[in-house]
């Protein structure tokens, strides 16, 4: 807060830091709360004031077979790619921060690296890869690709976890006459399960955001929700992609919550644990 | 007193200790090997199939086999002896049986133009009727005046080998010279020098705007009570959680002529009429800033809530002025950490593509759009896969910049 005794130069750089970062706030959010009440409009263009409301565009969203599909298939393979991604992704971050060996710090390098690959690249080398094999227009070749995108969020947080996590606390279990698999259930999993479950999220959340990788192997078939929505917002802009962003939003809102859920939960339990 | 100390069964305790150490790590690595045996398949080779595919040159050694076989022994001065003609006629016939000819004509049009149809003619022809004692090479000739031009067989000779510069170089505007050597080309057949130029020079916008809006949004978040302040993070991050496709659509909204910011400052009196904010650099500027905003704001945050507020007003009690004690004590320490994230949004922007395709105008398109145009309207693999391999080596040295400078696993997910 602003001392009584700051002088106006300090007074004005006080207001006008304020007043870009609030700018900058509205500047982050406007984007999400401009598209939600034309979602609502019964005008056919995207065009504010709305003059009256109605719901057709979600009549539109959830009454068209194609829109029904894609989000079919995002249900499909976005929790697919996930849980692919969780259980790979887990294992090789106990295995990484089990125990030094050579080449470890290079072979972390790459276990992200598809987090920084331009996505256009793994788009057609995967269907460069994947078509001779019949891997296109399947479900399976886009599963396996958005789990290798998905993949380094896991070892991230996963690693980030157990970073933290207190080595003593598997010898105290045992010297108090656990086994190691009971150990590990009562122990290492409830401490560790945030991470894994936080790094899906991001796993979930760049499946099912993926629009490149799905534009290069997926048929119309297997068109998913994002992927919809680019030929939509490419071909002609209409309010039903407002519906479907609100759709999205509330989404999104859902799973940052259970993130931050977790977030106080980890917390709590680890102050709970050290003290 | 020298004897090694052992363990209750009389071992080495020095041995005993490696192998549980060697045990140890099999178990890690054991760990570790169905994630990397995983991204080996559906990712690294993939990406290694991209690479080869940048330099792979099938088309005339597949399609013009015995040709190739026989130009091999030509001493590059005059024209190919009748022996390379002869087989080039057996091939044409093959390829007209099996209709290879396109392939075949579309990879030697590159090089000269013309040659498309210099090909597609002559292979209609096929089969030739050679009378005993009459050349092959004059029926060719006659057939088409080109092929006495030794330049055809150059570019004929060249091909005939399975790998090739020639995406490469054309990536980089570069053309071969006969005697194999790289040079620039023409200034009117330049394309991608500036493509490359254009990525990289949008990227450090899009990073630079994003480091001036953030650091600001950071600091602040970082300096207000908890309560506050996450609160506000909310705001940051749920823009960070909402599909990149649901925000291209509203920043549409927002900015295309009759779109709200327009109405808003013509119905302010500030404008006559809709400026153009959709649709050119100044959208897809705006659009990526707010998609990378939070990849800067998040890192930085981190860091600056890991310096204690205690140094700032030791420093001002100190007589130092608020604005050079953050200066001197506050900026130093958030430098490497808001410096990681830039790296991090910079090397993001050089690979994006929806945004880009979405809200910009031909002007606005970067290197990846065009490996996608390559690969989807024009299906010219090789320089999909050139462009593709240049832009992954850029990005690869910055990410190993970034790794050397961060560590790998300490990329901030916020």
């Amino acid at each position: 807060m602003l001392p009584n005794y700051a002088s106006p130069i300090e007074r004005i750089w006080f207001w006008t830091f304020r007043i870009l970062c609030v700018s900058v706030l509205i500047f982050l959010v406007s984007p999400l709360l401009v598209i939600i009440p034309l979602s609502f409009s019964d005008n056919t263009f995207l065009l504010y004031p709305i003059e009256n409301f109605s719901l057709r565009w979600y009549q539109e969203f959830f009454g068209n077979e194609v829109w029904l599909n894609s989000l079919k298939n995002s249900f499909i393979v976005a929790p697919a790619a996930t849980l692919l991604a969780m259980v790979l992704g887990s294992l090789a971050a106990v295995g990484l921060s089990s125990s030094n060996f050579p080449g470890k710090a290079l072979l972390m390098s790459i276990l992200i690296s598809p987090m920084v690959v331009p996505v256009v690249i793994v788009g057609v080398g995967s269907y460069l890869f994947f078509a001779p094999l019949g891997l296109t227009n399947s479900y399976l070749g886009l599963i396996l690709v958005h789990t290798a995108l998905g993949v380094p969020f896991v070892v991230i947080t996963v690693s980030a976890t157990l970073g933290n996590f207190n080595v003593n606390l598997i010898k105290a279990s045992a010297n108090l006459g656990a086994n190691p698999l009971t150990t590990y259930r009562r122990i290492v999993f409830p401490l560790i399960a945030p991470g894994v479950i936080s790094g899906g999220l991001f796993a979930f959340a760049t499946s099912f955001d993926e629009v490149v990788v799905t534009l290069f192997l997926a048929g119309p078939e297997q068109s998913t929700l994002p992927r919809q929505m680019f030929g939509g917002i490419k071909e002609n802009i209409s309010p039903a992609i407002a519906a479907a962003a609100t759709v999205l939003i509330l989404f999104s809102i859902a799973l940052l919550l259970t993130l931050e859920w977790l977030r106080g939960r980890a917390e709590k339990m680890r102050t709970a644990v050290e003290h | 007193m020298n004897a090694p100390l052992t363990a209750a069964d009389g071992e080495s305790l020095k041995v005993k200790l490696a192998r549980e150490r060697r045990n140890k790590q099999l178990k890690a690595i054991a760990l570790v090997a169905p994630l990397a045996l995983f991204l080996l398949l559906t990712f690294l080779v993939p990406i290694a199939m991209l690479l080869k595919r940048s330099v792979d040159n099938p088309e005339v050694i597949t399609y013009l086999p015995q040709t190739s076989a026989e130009i091999a022994s030509w001493d590059r001065r005059g024209l190919p002896s009748e022996a390379v003609f002869a087989a080039m006629a057996r091939d044409l016939t093959v390829a007209k049986e099996q209709k290879t000819v396109s392939e075949i004509s579309k990879r030697l049009n590159m090089d000269i133009s013309g040659f498309r149809s210099l090909i597609q003619r002559s292979a209609r022809k096929m089969p030739l009727e050679v009378a005993a004692g009459e050349s092959v090479r004059d029926q060719f000739i006659a057939m088409d005046e080109r092929w006495g031009d030794p330049d055809h067989w150059h570019v004929i000779a060249k091909n005939a080998k399975s790998w090739t510069p020639y995406y490469l170089y054309s990536s980089l505007d570069l053309r071969e010279t006969k005697a194999g050597t790289p040079e620039l080309a023409p200034e009117e057949e330049r394309a991608f020098l500036s493509i490359f130029g254009r990525t990289l020079w949008m990227s450090m916008w899009i990073t630079l705007i994003s480091v001036l809006l953030g650091y600001p949004i950071a600091y602040w978040l970082a300096n207000l009570p908890a309560r506050k302040s996450n609160l506000l993070m909310i705001l940051v991050l749920l823009p960070f959680w909402t599909s990149v496709l649901v925000r291209v659509a509203s920043w549409i909204v927002l900015l295309q002529q009759e779109g709200l910011i327009n109405s808003a400052l013509m119905g302010l009196g500030i404008i006559g009429e809709p400026l153009q904010l959709a649709f050119n650099r100044t959208g897809v500027y705006i659009a990526m800033v707010h998609i990378l905003l939070p990849f800067v704001i998040l890192p930085a945050y981190s860091v600056m809530k890991s310096i204690p507020p205690t140094y700032m007003r030791a420093a001002i009690s100190l007589g130092d002025h608020p604005f050079a004690a953050f200066w001197k004590i506050y900026f130093p320490q958030t430098v490497a950490g808001v410096a990681a994230g830039a790296l991090l949004v910079f090397i993001m922007c050089m690979g994006y593509y929806i945004t880009p395709a979405l809200l910009g105008g031909p002007q606005e398109q970067m290197v990846s759009y065009y490996v996608a145009f390559y690969t989807n309207v024009t299906i010219n693999w090789g320089m999909a896969a050139a462009l593709g391999s240049l832009l992954l080596v850029a990005t690869m040295t910055l990410y190993a910049v970034y790794s050397k400078l961060v560590g790998a696993n300490k990329l901030s997910l916020g």
